[in-house]
């Protein structure tokens, strides 16, 4: 059967309430002994990402459950703490309590790809959105990720690649909003039939993503019966997203620095920071190191604060094509720094 | 749970540049090529099929949206513009400032250019509005100056309109 014959079997479930997306999840739509075998159903929130899949052939579920079916308007709601699962990128830009509480939230939303896309991808779909890697996005490369054996990135072209995470399969997590919630200690609200819908699991961002040496074949730790409902996060407003590109309007950006500052009563020294690059790993990738020299420091020094930002490279294993990317790390955290304290 | 399953199709009611449609929309299908191929509404081009180019860009709710990347059934209850419901004084001012050569990006360019004149235009530059809108040809200056000529032309009689 053709891949489009195949698409044209899709079955969709239009849950109304999360119980029903739950129970989907967990049973299927049919009755388990119908289809034996059957795998459970893909979520789908806008659709971007896994129409991209379908198109490409890399996936054509049996089933899909449409989440923007849903009818629980906590799932839109966006505050100066949470943002609901289906929050659009562009509604997180634009909002006023997110701008102020964590600018940082904002203008990584604000930063990812063009408006038209902004204006439908939600906040669960980008953070569990697959990797770019192309030879992943190509179907004739049967690559590690999708179960063949080797990775093409390593001695083909790597240049968007990972400089940290030690393989074996080298994406960058594609991200922009996991980036920076990781610096505002947020956690994303999962439920399932087994958890049920009341008190949903919180799943803190140092654990929401795996790298590959742990598990290959997904960039994430949720089971296929969990579906994320939202995020919760705290108040950073010394906070900031930067990004470099190869073209200053909407590209994926090569590096990307999320920074989140805690500054003392005097305004000027830093009490403590949180660090997380994007585009160099593939989980958003916190930097301890740059967090301990920033604190302490009199953001009016300079160099001292330079001096931290380099740390961020230490540690970084480049591929044959992607060392440009450690000239512009520690550019992109210092800016991100400078940002940060407004 | 079968009235919340879809098997292949969708019924779907919208309206599209005003008008009422009920349709029967399979599951995979895109918006895209509904209006292109159900409707005739060619005007809405495809350029990369993948959210890259915005050729394909429509206002769906007045927001302007990628038809190659919304699936259809997706507008069900919403409302769909295209340039087919776009008025002829966008055309005049548009071709004035040489804002297209070959047209392949124009129709797109239009939708993005009429999110503008709906909301605030101080609030976003037109570059930066124009972010998802690839041209090839025209070097986008024609467009920025053939829309901004627009905007405020559009504005003016707006005013006038106002204050009679
Ligand atoms: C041209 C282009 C440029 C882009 N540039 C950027 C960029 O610069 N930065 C960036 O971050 N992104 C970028 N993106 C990616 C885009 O932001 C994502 O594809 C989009 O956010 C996905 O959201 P969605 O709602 O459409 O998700 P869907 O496609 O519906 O889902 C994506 C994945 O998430 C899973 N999922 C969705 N919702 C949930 C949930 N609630 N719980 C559990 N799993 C869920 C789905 O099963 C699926 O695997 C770009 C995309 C395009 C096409
Ligand atoms: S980096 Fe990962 S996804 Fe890309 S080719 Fe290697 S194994 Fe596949
Ligand atoms: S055809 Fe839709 S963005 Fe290119
Ligand atoms: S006029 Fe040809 S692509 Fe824009």
């Amino acid at each position: 059967m053709s891949h489009s014959d195949l698409l044209m079997k899709t079955e969709m479930a239009m849950p109304r309430t999360l119980k029903q997306a739950c129970e989907v999840q967990s049973n299927g739509l049919h009755d388990k002994n119908d289809i034996p075998g059957m795998p459970l159903p893909v979520l789908k929130a806008a659709g971007i990402d896994l129409m991209d899949h379908w198109k490409e052939g890399l996936t054509a579920p049996g089933q899909v459950s449409n989440l923007l079916a849903l009818r629980d308007p906590s799932l839109h709601r966006l505050s100066a703490d949470s943002i609901g699962a289906l929050c659009t990128l562009s509604a997180i830009a634009d909002s006023t309590a997110v701008r102020k509480s964590a600018p940082v939230i904002a203008q990584a939303a604000e930063s990812t790809a063009t408006p038209q896309i902004r204006n439908v991808a939600t906040a669960g779909g980008n953070l569990f959105q697959r990797p770019r890697c192309w030879y992943y996005r190509a179907h004739q490369f049967d690559c590690l990720k999708k179960g063949g054996h080797m990775c093409f990135a390593v001695e083909g072209e790597n240049r968007y690649h990972a400089v940290f995470g030690n393989g074996p399969c080298h994406i960058v997590h594609p991200s922009n909003l996991a980036n920076a919630l990781s610096v505002c200690q947020a956690e994303v609200l999962v439920v399932s039939s087994a958890q049920g819908t009341e008190e949903p699991r919180r799943v803190p961002m140092h654990q929401l993503f795996c790298l590959p040496e742990d598990r290959l074949k997904s960039e994430h730790t949720l089971g296929p019966d969990e579906i994320a409902v939202g995020i919760s996060y705290r108040a950073a407003p010394h906070s900031a997203h930067y990004e470099v590109r190869e073209k200053q309007s909407f590209d994926w950006p090569l590096v990307m620095a999320s920074v989140a500052l805690d500054m003392r009563d005097d305004g000027r020294t830093i009490a403590a920071a949180r660090v997380c690059a994007g585009g160099v790993a593939p989980i958003p990738w916190r930097m301890p190191q740059v967090e301990r020299a920033l604190a302490g420091i009199n953001v009016k020094d300079t160099q001292r604060v330079r001096q931290a930002c380099d740390l961020a490279i230490r540690g970084a294993q480049p591929m044959s094509n992607n060392a440009y990317k450690l000239r512009i790390l520690p550019v992109a955290v210092s800016r991100a720094v400078r940002l940060a304290v407004g | 749970m079968s009235d919340q399953t879809a098997h292949g199709t969708v019924p779907i009611a919208c309206s599209i540049n005003g008008r009422a449609y009920s349709l029967d929309v399979q599951v995979n299908e895109r918006l895209l090529d509904v209006l292109r191929y159900r409707l005739g509404l060619t005007g809405t081009k495809e350029g990369c099929g993948e959210g890259e180019c915005g050729a394909c860009t429509v206002l769906l709710d007045g927001l302007p949206v990628n038809s190659c990347l919304v699936p259809a059934y997706q507008v069900d209850g919403r409302s769909v513009e295209t340039v087919e419901g776009t008025d002829e004084q966008w055309a005049a001012h548009l071709h004035e400032h040489g804002t297209t050569q070959c047209g392949a990006c124009t129709p797109g360019v239009v939708m993005t250019a009429r999110w503008l004149d709906d909301t605030n235009p101080e609030d976003l530059s037109v570059r930066e509005a124009l972010a998802g809108n690839l041209c090839r040809c025209t070097g986008y200056r024609g467009i920025c100056e053939g829309i901004k000529a627009t905007l405020k032309a559009r504005q003016q009689s707006s005013n006038e309109e106002g204050n009679p």
